[in-house]
């Protein structure tokens, strides 16, 4: 049951387990959120960046007398007036915030322009003369180690190797295959956008929509050459992340151009620098054999596999991992040889997204099961069944895995799920719908499965914790409390969580949501679908601190109790660099879905009929929520299935726009039925798992499936084209 | 040049627009309005959807001096005061919103169906609604918010 907070009375209505509207809702829907484009201020100008027409170049000069001269302008910066270190990254600090000599990557930035009319910004940055020595772009991640080196070191940017088992065993059924994943994009609706204020120490004020706080403040801090505390950062209304807002975009330029033109600046991507200004999903080449016996059970998996990291690392290294590590799926297999590639080359560099990493090697190892039940003469659940992974089975890194881990459920429930009707006479429910294609002629029928595996929160050593503060006194003659942390809400509903979490912890009906910021201490990164289980855990932790002062209280007259907690997850482990075993993931969550599709085999059409779900989550803090990361991470494995693809020539994007780039709308999205299981993780906060991550996995390799099952072709790559399926 | 527009009910005036901005510039740099939002500033998302003469319309493919002597209603305009607009208030309490972005187009697009077609079926909803993109929902939660409001009109 939904409650208004109006009828929020009683001291525990509104806790964990329900599903309270959350507290920016009404702004939401009435237009009067702040998202970071919003944002304005008196005498405030406008922000441009000139970026690189070329994916690989040397930059032999670079003229702006002619922007100077343009009225209305501020100012023109170059790396030249870089005041501190003109490189950043998450992982290597290996970025130019301007371009010195030269550029990697079509779209790179090169100049800045402060003016006062965007457009004005435009036309000044027309004006500035950029020559280049254009260069043969590294574009194939394959041969990129023994390419041109792009960077000092080389173009590998990460190795990692597991061995596990025997490296030679043969099996009786062997299938092998080859697997292209291309490069996806985020594609949140609120563009990178913030506004920078200049404070007259020196100092700035950035108000932005960002995925963590504190790495951003550490990287502009550094760029600018300014200690930490002179440089604040506010998160404003977030517009969707998904991944693509961990990296730095316009922060360091905002700064930039308010520090040097003493005035505030706001800088707003518009969709197609959007496209340019933030990475995107690793395309992927994958190299899988698997081997059974002749009962289906797995005998070894060995894969080699190549992700394009694009022009800078980004976490290119923690995608490598992730996909390493997490290479076989949720099965038990004795012997694993994994080696996983991450690489430099000219293309746009890609980092972040949604499933980081397990997204890639998910799609190859479901077409290889797929493969493995068919050379078998299995079905594709029961070969999955078969080797499902469970409570107390050794991953390929050696870990246990450690709580409930109920693979055969997940595809048995939705196995069980009610067919959908035979394909439908109405057009607007077939391929092709309203643009009436077909009358059914030419549409044939498929089915498929698949599950996947994700591990949450940060891996391998990393020291993932949140900050939380919470404080209580009275208002109105009752107990109210107030959260602070700078854990980033992008949309997910952390909020309404932080807000839940009091309310039960401290029997607090009046819970207010703070800005998040930088005064107060690290909420780590909202990525990993990790805040809930860490920056939850923070602000349960703080409660049972504020509790403890309260001591059972009802009214503290005039005592302000404010208590901040850091707190962190069980340590992780680093990998074995030669083996890749170690204990290197907190925990680890499930999804399986079953796709029904329609595909029209004559123009290559696809309609997805219906996209089952079935997820374990520990325990749902708000069930409603729930079902939105389900039904939206669905929807994004559903567009990598058969239409998201960010479309590459030589290392120039082709598409950047939303005219090109297409992604799911409510008729290519069919109505999802969702199990939701809560299996309590005892290591976890509330016993929950990390939800937002899993169903992106699964969903496209099980609608892959089904237009296989329904054609009969082998589709290796993702995204399905309709040229695939025609072969024309 | 001078635009004067009907926003929401009053009377507003702009000066020195630039020839090439849009009503989406107008109306959210220069008339304080920026409910409607710009996620792709070229008429493929529906962020930026507003009535003009009770028409939806893309805010940024409309040129801000063809809004001259006509009558916008924005996101901003739905609610009574306090009081939501029933489509309004059945997005946040189905949990059609998550980041938002697109809940301004959204709703004032489902706005428009349920004047058209009170009842609509879902595959009406669907193609009223194909036009507007979100990233975040998977759509499930904004069919349940249409659905809400009309069986509340």
């Amino acid at each position: 049951m939904t409650l208004t907070p109006a009828e929020l009375t009683s001291a525990v209505s509104g806790g964990i387990g329900t599903s309270p509207q959350r507290p920016d809702g009404n702004l939401k829907v009435r237009g009067e959120f702040a998202y970071a484009s919003d944002l304005w201020h008196e005498d405030m100008i406008w922000g441009a960046t000139l970026r690189s027409p070329h994916p690989y170049a040397r930059i032999t000069s670079v003229d702006i007398t002619e922007a100077l001269k343009v009225p209305g302008v501020y100012a023109v910066l170059t790396h030249s007036d870089v005041p501190g270190r003109n490189l950043y990254g998450l992982e290597h600090k290996d970025q130019p915030v301007l371009a010195v000599d030269v550029v990697r990557y079509q779209g790179e930035p090169i100049a800045l322009v402060g003016a006062d009319h965007p457009e004005t910004a435009l036309r000044a940055m027309k004006k500035i003369v950029v020559t280049y020595d254009v260069l043969d772009p590294v574009v194939d991640m394959e041969t990129a180690v023994d390419d041109t080196p792009l960077h000092p070191g080389g173009n590998l940017v990460r190795h990692v190797p597991i061995r596990r088992g025997s490296q030679d065993v043969t099996a009786d059924v062997v299938v092998t295959g080859r697997y292209e994943v291309g490069m996806q994009d985020q594609a949140f609706l609120g563009p990178e956008s913030g506004l920078a204020v200049p404070a007259e120490d020196g100092s700035v004020d950035l108000y932005i929509a960002t995925q963590w706080l504190h790495v951003d403040r550490d990287q502009i801090a550094a760029a600018l050459g300014l200690p930490q505390e002179q440089v604040r950062l506010t998160l404003s209304g977030v517009g969707g992340a998904f991944g693509g807002r961990e990296d730095l975009s316009m922060q360091v330029h905002a700064c930039l151009l308010a520090l040097y033109t003493g005035k505030p600046v706001k800088m707003v991507y518009n969709r197609e620098e959007s496209f340019y200004g933030h990475v995107h999903r690793h395309p992927a080449v994958l190299y899988y054999e698997h081997g059974a016996d002749h009962t289906g059970k797995l005998v070894y998996v060995r894969t080699k596999m190549y992700l394009d990291g694009g022009a800078y690392a980004s976490s290119t290294p923690a995608v490598v991992a992730n996909a390493a590590t997490l290479g076989v799926g949720p099965y038990e297999v004795d012997n694993v040889t994994v080696d996983a590639y991450g690489v430099y080359t000219n293309n746009p560099p890609c980092g972040a997204m949604r499933g980081f990493g397990a997204v890639q090697a998910g799609f190859a190892y479901e077409s290889q099961m797929d493969k493995l039940a068919e050379a078998l003469g299995m079905s594709p659940v029961d070969v999955r069944v078969r080797n499902a992974m469970t409570e107390g089975s050794v991953m390929p890194t050696g870990q246990v895995v450690d709580s409930a881990a109920p693979v055969a459920q997940l595809l048995k429930l939705v196995q069980d799920k009610p067919l959908p009707a035979g394909t439908s006479t109405d057009i607007r429910e077939l391929p092709g719908g309203v643009s009436n294609t077909t009358h059914g002629e030419g549409v044939v029928r498929g089915v498929g499965y698949a599950v996947g595996i994700k591990n949450i929160c940060f891996s391998e050593g990393y020291d993932d914790y949140s900050t939380a503060r919470v404080r209580v006194s009275m208002v109105s003659g009752s107990l109210a409390a107030a959260v602070h942390t700078a854990a980033c809400e992008v949309g997910q509903g952390l909020v309404t969580i932080m807000q839940q979490i009091v309310r039960t912890e401290l029997g607090i009906e009046r819970v207010t949501v703070l800005p998040m910021d930088t005064t107060i201490g690290n909420g780590g990164s909202t990525s990993a679908s990790r805040q809930t289980y860490v920056t939850g855990g923070a602000v349960k932790a703080a409660c049972a601190a504020v509790r403890s002062r309260l001591d059972g209280r009802t009214d503290i007259g005039d005592e302000v109790i404010d208590e901040t907690v850091e707190w962190r997850h069980r340590a992780t482990e680093a990998l074995d660099p030669e083996t890749g075993q170690g204990n290197a993931h907190v925990q680890y969550g499930f999804a399986a879905h079953r796709a029904v599709v329609d595909v029209d085999v004559e123009l290559g059409l696809v309609r997805v009929v219906s996209l089952d779900c079935a997820q374990d989550v520990g325990r749902a803090l708000n069930p409603q929520a729930v079902m939105g990361q389900i039904q939206g991470g669905s929807a994004q494995g559903l567009g990598l299935a058969v239409m998201e693809e960010i479309q590459t020539s030589g290392g120039k994007v082709r598409n950047p726009s939303f005219t090109d780039y297409l992604i799911p709308t409510v008729l290519d999205m069919p109505p999802m039925s969702i199990d939701v299981l809560e299996l309590a993780d005892p290591h976890a906060p509330y016993g929950i798992r990390g939800v937002g991550e899993p169903p992106t996995i699964s969903s496209t390799p099980a609608i892959v499936a089904a237009i296989r099952a329904a054609t009969g072709l082998a589709l290796t790559r993702v995204p399905v084209r309709p040229e695939h399926l025609t072969g024309t | 040049m001078r635009v004067n527009v009907t926003v929401n009910g009053e009377q507003r005036q702009a000066d020195d627009v630039w020839e090439g901005e849009s009503l989406l510039f107008l109306l959210r740099e220069r008339l304080g309005l920026p409910g409607s939002k710009n996620a792709c500033e070229q008429g493929e998302c529906g962020s930026c959807t507003v009535y003009m003469d009770n028409v939806p319309v893309c805010a940024c493919l409309v040129a801000a001096g063809q809004a001259q002597d006509r009558d916008v209603r924005t996101v901003e305009g739905l609610a009574d005061g306090d009081a939501l607009d029933p489509v309004q208030e059945a997005f946040v309490e189905a949990g059609a919103v998550q980041c938002g972005f697109c809940t301004p187009g959204l709703v004032v697009a489902a706005h428009d169906l349920l004047d058209r077609v009170p009842s609509p079926s879902d595959p009406e909803i669907r193609e009223a609604l194909a036009g507007n993109l979100c990233r975040c929902t998977g759509y499930e939660k904004i069919l349940d918010a249409v659905r809400l409001a009309a069986s509340r009109r």
